[in-house]
């Protein structure tokens, strides 16, 4: 059988968590593994570390520290400033060889899978992609991941139980960041990078990073599908007006109606609202999945067979341009009543 | 500088909309359930045809399964590729993402002298993104993930994409050889080019390879060369929902919508 680089006899007893962060802010995701792996250590009596990689990031690892973490490894290079799988993939791996840590996360973002996806092949070990949920058992160490399958509501849990590290990346949005914790007085350890530019061979002519949307933490949600026709407009008023944002289903998002950052469900967005109100949406697996988080959930569609009214808690059997319209009026009628 | 070479990675999925999921026992339903070529991988099959039609290229497909995945990779030689290879041995069974591009990979070197190698950005039936760079790090190439648009400079060799980011784009620039991802949907695939199809379904050519074809390490393929085992399969719990219908004119649904959102938020 294929031998990873490093084994299960030489491993330490630590979580790493690859700490992500853009314009000198920590990824949600990055946080949220962060929670859930401070839940694992404690479980286990192992160490939770954090890894930055970039060029100025002494100052988030007060952050890691105060999301759970034992302790910080930076990685910090002029080289470093901006994500290129080359430099980043150099950098890591060489961490990963000196720690050798049992277990070893990243976000399911882009770069996070790229990054992932490099180092498993050359650590020559197991990568489990995107998965929803973590656990470790108790008795063996093996780190068992959740990932469901195929737009359905299948579970699998894969383990890789002989090679090391344990990688993982997990799906944004799955795990709820603790807030309100006491920093731990961990270690931070600034690692020496040793890169020069010949190792880099990618060229980052370009980088547009526009104001983003982030549909996970979002208090209601108004999610359009097929049924809406592309037509988004009323979503977004009904969204302004109760401090929501709008979300969509696939084919919306392919047919270039709404931008893809705000597809909700196993491709896109795990959110969970208090509210989502979903219209003109047929409930397909892979989008329930994105709202199953949801406290309440409301539908509007006009096919009285849709399977969205199984998972929904108020279903409304009507056409989206006929009811939004009239809900709008009645909210602002019942807001001019509260503050008029 | 010779000709372009060019190879798609391409998966034979069975397509998602004719799975079924058993109300009953949960499991997937396959009985019945037609093939295709990954869709995300049309996308990156067309992103590889437009560079033909710009360059001309030699444009080859690469699969991994079983010989009966032929009659649907012979759709993309009526589409424009002009050969296919077929990785097909019962000892690449069960591979995983380690596995499958380490497979791959051999496959890719034994075609010999590619530049550019494309793949959609995920499959459909297993969704990881994980190959790409993958297949890039055994072949020690550079990567451009999740593209949209791809530019060839043939006098630098170089190849600039644009890549999706979370809140936007960057343009990118690596050395040729390289493997590149192509964003889903990106474009729009071409349909077959009658003209092609007599001969891509009668005569085009496609090479089977097996492992001792490859001269792949055995511990390396298969079951062997893949870390991840699956230890247990579940139901996804489905939350209960109340599943109350709200019936009336539009005024009175609107008015007891109003009444739950705010007593909700």
């Amino acid at each position: 059988m294929v031998k990873s680089i490093y084994g299960v006899e030489e491993e330490s007893k630590i979580i790493l968590v690859y700490i992500e962060h853009t314009k000198g802010k920590i990824e949600n995701v990055s946080l949220e593994m962060l929670s859930k792996g401070r839940e694992l250590a404690d479980q286990t009596g192992w160490e939770l570390k954090g890894l930055v990689v970039g060029y100025d990031v002494d100052s988030l690892a007060t952050a890691v520290l105060e999301n759970g973490a034992d302790g910080v490894i930076l990685a910090n290079h002029w080289l470093l400033e901006n994500f290129t799988v080359d430099a980043y993939s150099h950098v890591v791996y060489s961490i990963l060889l000196d720690l050798k840590p049992s277990i070893f996360l990243l976000g399911a973002t882009a770069n996070g899978r790229d990054l992932a996806g490099r180092l498993a092949v050359r650590l020559r070990t197991g990568l489990n992609a995107d998965c929803t949920d973590l656990n470790i058992n108790l008795d063996t160490g093996v780190l068992v991941c959740e990932v469901s399958g195929f737009g359905s509501g299948i579970l699998a849990m894969i383990e890789a139980p002989i090679h090391r590290p344990q990688m993982a990346t997990v799906r944004p949005g799955v795990f709820s960041i603790q807030e309100n914790r006491l920093a731990r007085s961990g270690e931070v350890y600034a690692y020496k990078v040793e890169l020069n530019k010949d190792q880099i061979q990618t060229r980052i002519i370009e980088q547009i990073i526009a104001e983003e949307v982030d549909l996970t933490s979002v208090p209601v949600l108004v999610a359009g599908g097929r049924g809406v026709s592309g037509n988004f407009e009323a979503l977004y008023r009904l969204a302004e007006l109760l401090g929501g944002e709008v979300g969509a289903t696939r084919p919306p998002v392919d047919d270039g109606y709404i931008e893809r950052e705000r597809q909700i469900g196993q491709t896109g967005v795990v959110c969970s609202p208090q509210l989502a109100i979903c219209c003109g949406i047929s409930g397909a697996f892979h989008f329930v999945v994105g709202i199953e988080k949801a406290d309440i959930v409301i539908s509007i569609n006009s096919d009285p067979d849709a399977p969205i009214f199984e998972f929904s808690d108020y279903c409304v059997v009507g056409n989206v341009d006929s009811v939004l319209p009239a809900l709008e009026e009645v909210l602002l009628a019942n807001k001019e009543v509260v503050y008029g | 500088m010779g000709e372009l070479h060019i190879v798609v990675c391409v998966k034979i999925v069975p397509k998602p909309e004719e799975i079924r999921v058993d109300p009953e026992t949960r499991l997937l339903n396959r009985e019945g359930v037609r093939s295709e070529i990954n869709p995300p991988d049309m996308n990156a099959l067309e992103m590889a045809l437009k560079l033909k039609d710009e360059f001309g290229a030699r444009l080859d497909i690469l699969s991994m399964g079983p010989p009966s995945f032929e009659p649907h990779l012979r759709a993309a030689l009526a589409m424009g590729c002009d050969h296919i290879y077929l990785l097909s041995d019962h000892a690449f069974a069960g591979a995983d993402t380690l596995a499958t591009t380490y497979t791959l990979a051999k496959g890719i070197e034994k075609i010999s002298g590619v530049d550019i190698v494309f793949l959609g950005e995920e499959s459909s039936d297993g969704a990881t993104g994980q190959v790409p760079p993958g297949l890039a790090e055994w072949l020690n190439i550079s990567q451009l993930t999740l593209i949209t648009d791809v530019n060839v400079d043939l006098n630098q060799w170089v190849v600039q994409g644009r890549r999706e980011i979370k809140g936007g784009y960057e343009i990118l620039e690596v050395p040729i050889p390289c493997a590149i991802s192509v964003k889903t949907a990106a474009n729009e695939p071409r349909f077959m080019d009658f003209s092609r199809k007599d001969w891509a379904f009668d005569k085009g050519s496609i090479t089977i390879w097996n492992a001792s074809d490859l001269c792949v390490e055995k511990e390396y393929i298969g079951l062997p060369g893949s870390p991840t085992i699956v230890s247990d399969l579940a139901e996804a719990s489905v939350r209960e929902r109340k599943n109350i219908f709200i019936k009336g004119d539009a005024d009175e649904i609107a008015r007891q919508l109003a009444n739950i959102i705010q007593s909700v938020i």
